[in-house]
């Protein structure tokens, strides 16, 4: 980590969005993870997102678990209301959240030991309820506060830094998101910012729950040789399936692809994200194919990335709920006490 | 024998799942209708049909809604509990049991009055439905007991006219089968019984109603609009009272989309957590549930005190520890909830005595919640939860408007240099917050990291402790804020009941036994923790204090040392804690034993 406090200046030369900010505006608080640490590249990719899709950072309410990857939020969009849940359970004030105010952007970091251990009951419960937010997993396959040990999604034969195996069969967070009805589905790895962040730009704008499961190596305790969650394994075994490109304009710029390798899909709100098929027998609106795909890629060792599955007609949370568009939280009390003669009415029911 | 009217105990045997409930339920609604106080315990086994149940009706001229202890009228409908049930009959009372079949006559008592009535014969005779027997042959002994008590059957057509307003056809197969029973009874007994009804009117005014339903109903003027839950007895009804009223007053007759969202959740852990991500965001949020539930949110309690989110939890107690008897009650989560979590916690607490108090402490939370921004524990209990009580109606100050606390506006905000969440500007303990989405210059970190009263992180002495003791003081702010005890009490009497909850109506009543005896007691029933000044001044006041509750540990005794100054041999534990609700007898022989010996001393 580093001990220089970072100064917000504001270079005249750097690149505005529409709402006339630049990237600095979406910045947070000076990291104090490791150096060379993948949640620091997720964490710039997140900011690249936001401060492109031009969102007010105050219209944003960032959450986490524990963990190292739950640090992460204070890393970004100072400017937006933060909580750090306990250890697991960010899924479920992701949810009373949402429940109070459908109206703002939720995103929520998490890692694989906060979502796939202690937390794997809240995360797949949150899926299934198919919140209104982008769901990031910074994984890397190990316990980094508490000095390396397995988490659950470590691969079988994959070798900790004091030599130990692991035996034990992964929870892989895109197999279980397609399984459980996941409406967006995605992976990808936090070296690669050019597929990373138009992943979370899409994930942000899915209306419902996207799943973003994020390679993150762990330079201190799961960078080394005979670890499968290295940088140098992930490179090597990486396995791009879908590009996704998102696009804000109303009119999906179809002409810029070729019509059998892109597929235009019309978001909530208007905007597209364009997926870019390396493979042509792969349809991520398909879940059967996009599993045994998966599957079959998996056997080879493969790591498939992209946005691998997406259902954009899934109902979210408050659609289930008929909850009215406001906020909840700012319904006015007229509108929400019945009054004396509604009590009255009530009460003479039980005589 | 002479004529006892309007002051007896009828209980019914019977078999869960035969739809006793509802015939019970007529039983005593009719007695309520007579203008005559009444109230029901219903005690019913963890399980869905074939287990023995029971519901008891005190019909108490005087008022009294405790149990008595006394078993009046036994109406043995289960062959499995006969023995027992016949056993439980005071003596010069009555056992009504079905007497289709040949009952086991070494099962007779000399000072109890048997009367067979077929139940089964006479309903199997005019319905061909088997489920239709099962469930008339308990209607049928309504039918039996009005004519034996006298209730007025006009009362009891009306309310099955209104019971089945939907439903004409179900009426006239009750009605019928209601008379077979009275008819009977008619023709072959001696009726009305020395005990009997006589109609009154005092009960203009009030309603049957369960305390869950009444916290629902409260939550509901308190302005909530998220409720999170996980399914447990015996809180259960209450979110499905809240969901009930919010489907009535809370649908927007255009659109039809709902202003209020409840989230059943996975578990307690996540129950909570939704509450308070709901609470972060500005809405008003509550969870109601029991003793394991609460054992379940034990950390996000202590997130939610430390990074002060407000709460509202309803915890309807049961017997504990563990699973222990979930349809019995206690009083039992006073510690667990006084403390809850690891570190230095400490909570605040309304303690209701009935449904009325269900619904207005309902609302206090929410206020006293967002005043202090922590969390607030309704205690109430499967008793108050789950039992009909009457209660004189409640009504509703058109002028309230909900305390939200001390929150800064998007105006405030836009007109200051720099917010600190932390930050005790008023002395009180009590700092501003805001709502996200709001203002930029809103934004803070929640977390529940050690940090200073800016919100930053800390790791440093000092600053931690400075957050801690801001929170101790405002936890003493609470002192002031929370409901004021109950007190009736007379000069120069020096012993008093301290007591809370449930146990008042049988403290009430003991304390009218007791006077008649010539025994005067003074009574503190607290109603809020931390403890007011009020309580410590009455603890003070008196030289013998008897603290009544229902648990085994004495928990609020425990309290009473911990957070009073009172002398410990001051205070001397009357318990009740089988699981069944308390009721006058063990008070009164506690308390007179005591003096006994005290005076023979």
């Amino acid at each position: 980590m580093s001990f220089m406090q970072k100064p917000k200046v504001s270079h005249s030369q750097l690149p505005r969005n529409e709402l006339g900010l630049t990237v600095r505006d979406y910045e947070g608080s000076m990291s104090t993870l490791c150096a060379g640490c993948g949640h620091d590249s997720i964490t710039a990719a997140v900011i690249q997102a936001f401060w492109e899709l031009s969102i007010e950072p105050y219209k944003v309410a960032k959450m986490s678990g524990i963990g190292c990857s739950s640090k992460t939020p204070t890393y970004f969009l100072s400017q937006a209301h933060g909580i750090n849940a306990v250890h697991g359970r960010m899924p479920s004030i992701a949810t009373g959240a949402n429940a109070a105010d459908r109206n703002l952007y939720y995103v929520g970091i998490s890692g694989d030991g906060d979502s796939l251990s202690i937390g794997l009951g809240q995360f797949i419960h949150v899926l299934r309820r198919n919140l209104n937010m982008l769901y990031i997993i910074e994984n890397n396959g190990v316990y980094g506060l508490t000095k390396g040990q397995f988490s659950a999604s470590a691969d079988v034969g994959s070798k900790a830094k004091k030599g130990e195996v692991n035996q034990q069969p992964p929870i892989d967070p895109v197999i279980a998101a397609l399984t459980l009805g996941g409406s967006f589905v995605a992976r990808s790895f936090s070296g690669d910012k050019a597929q990373l962040v138009p992943l979370i730009k899409a994930g942000i704008m899915h209306n419902g729950f996207a799943m973003l499961d994020v390679l993150s190596p762990c330079v201190t305790f799961n960078d080394h040789e005979d670890s499968t969650k290295s940088y140098a394994h992930t490179r090597q075994f990486y396995h791009p399936a879908v590009h996704a490109d998102f696009v804000l304009s109303k009119k999906p710029i179809r002409t810029a692809y070729d019509d059998g390798e892109a597929m235009p899909v019309e978001l909530h709100d208007g905007s597209t994200v364009v997926l870019r098929k390396v493979s042509k027998d792969y349809n991520p609106t398909n879940r059967a194919q996009a599993y045994s795909y998966l599957h079959e890629h998996q056997k080879r060792g493969e790591i498939v990335t992209g946005l691998l599955y997406i259902d954009e007609d899934q109902r979210e949370m408050h659609d289930i709920s008929n909850t009215v568009s406001e906020a909840l939280r700012d319904l006015a009390y007229a509108e929400l006490c019945p009054g004396n003669a509604a009590l009255e009415e009530t009460q003479n029911l039980y005589r | 024998m002479p004529s006892r009217s309007n002051d007896f105990v009828i209980k019914i045997a019977n078999v869960n799942g035969t739809g006793s409930a509802s015939a019970n339920g007529l039983l005593m609604k009719a007695i309520f209708r007579m203008g005559i106080p009444v109230v029901g315990k219903n005690f019913f086994p963890s399980n869905i049909q074939g287990l023995p149940t029971w519901f008891e009706i005190r019909v108490s001229r005087e008022g009294y809604v405790a149990r008595s202890g006394r078993v009046d009228i036994m109406v043995a409908m289960n062959a499995q509990t006969y023995a027992r049930d016949l056993a439980d009959v005071s003596a010069g009372g009555y056992l009504i049991y079905d007497s289709t079949w040949s009952r086991d006559k070494q099962l007779a008592r000399d000072d109890v009055t048997l009367i067979g009535i077929p139940l089964a014969q006479l309903v199997n005779a005019q319905f061909e439905n088997v489920r239709a027997r099962i469930l008339m042959k308990n209607v049928c002994y309504v039918g039996a007991l009005a004519a034996l008590l006298d209730i007025d059957m006009d009362v009891i057509k009306q309310l099955l006219k209104e019971t089945f307003a939907d439903k004409e056809k179900l009426i006239a197969g009750n009605l019928k089968a209601i008379e077979l029973g009275y008819n009977y009874v008619k023709e072959y007994c001696d009726c009305p019984l020395p005990l009997r009804l006589e109609p009154m009117h005092a009960t203009d005014g009030y309603i049957m109603v369960d305390g869950n339903t009444m916290a629902g109903l409260g939550c509901v003027f308190a302005g909530a609009t998220v409720g999170a839950w996980y399914p447990i007895t015996p809180s259960t009804s209450l979110m499905d009272a809240f969901k009930e009223f919010c489907e009535r007053y809370r649908v927007d007759r255009g659109t039809g989309k709902h202003r209020y969202c409840i989230v059943q959740a996975e578990d307690e852990l996540a129950a909570i957590g939704i509450v308070l991500g709901a609470a972060w965001n500005g809405a008003r949020a509550f969870t109601p549930t029991s003793g394991p539930g609460i054992s379940l949110m034990n950390e996000f309690i202590g997130f939610a005190y430390y990074t002060e989110i407000p709460a509202v939890l309803f915890d309807v107690q049961r017997v504990g520890p563990s699973t222990g008897m979930p349809t019995r009650t206690q009083q039992g989560d006073l510690l667990l909830c006084a403390y809850a979590s690891h570190g230095d916690t400490r909570h605040v607490l309304l303690f209701p005595a009935d449904p009325a108090e269900c619904f207005h402490f309902a609302v206090t939370a929410f206020d006293l919640a967002e005043r202090l921004q922590t969390p607030v524990f309704v205690m109430s209990d499967l008793d108050i939860g789950m039992n009909d009580w009457m209660i004189p109606k409640v009504h509703w100050d058109p002028k309230y408007a909900p305390d939200r606390g001390k929150v800064y506006s998007k105006e405030q905000l836009e007109n200051m240099q720099i917010f600190h969440r932390y930050t005790d500007n008023d002395g009180d303990g009590i700092c501003y917050r805001t709502f996200p989405g709001v203002h930029a210059r809103g934004a803070y970190f929640t977390r529940g990291s050690g940090h200073n009263r800016h919100g930053g992180y800390t790791e440093d002495a000092a600053d931690y402790q400075d957050v801690l003791d801001r929170l101790r003081r405002k936890h003493d702010t609470a002192k002031q804020l929370v409901p004021t005890p109950v007190i009736r009490s007379k000069k120069g009497v020096k012993t008093a009941i301290v007591s809370l909850g449930s146990c008042d109506g049988a403290v009430r009543e003991a304390l009218d036994v007791l006077a008649r005896e010539g025994t005067e007691v003074n009574y503190l029933r607290v109603r809020g923790f931390p403890f007011s000044q009020q309580v410590e001044e009455f603890l003070a006041h008196h030289e013998q204090v008897f603290v009544v509750e229902q648990n085994r540990d004495a928990q609020l005794k425990s309290l009473l040392l911990l957070e009073t100054t009172v002398d410990r041999n001051k205070l001397i534990s009357i318990l009740h804690y089988g699981g069944m609700p308390i009721d006058s007898r063990g008070i009164v022989s506690g308390i007179s034993d005591a003096l006994a010996k005290g005076a023979a001393a």
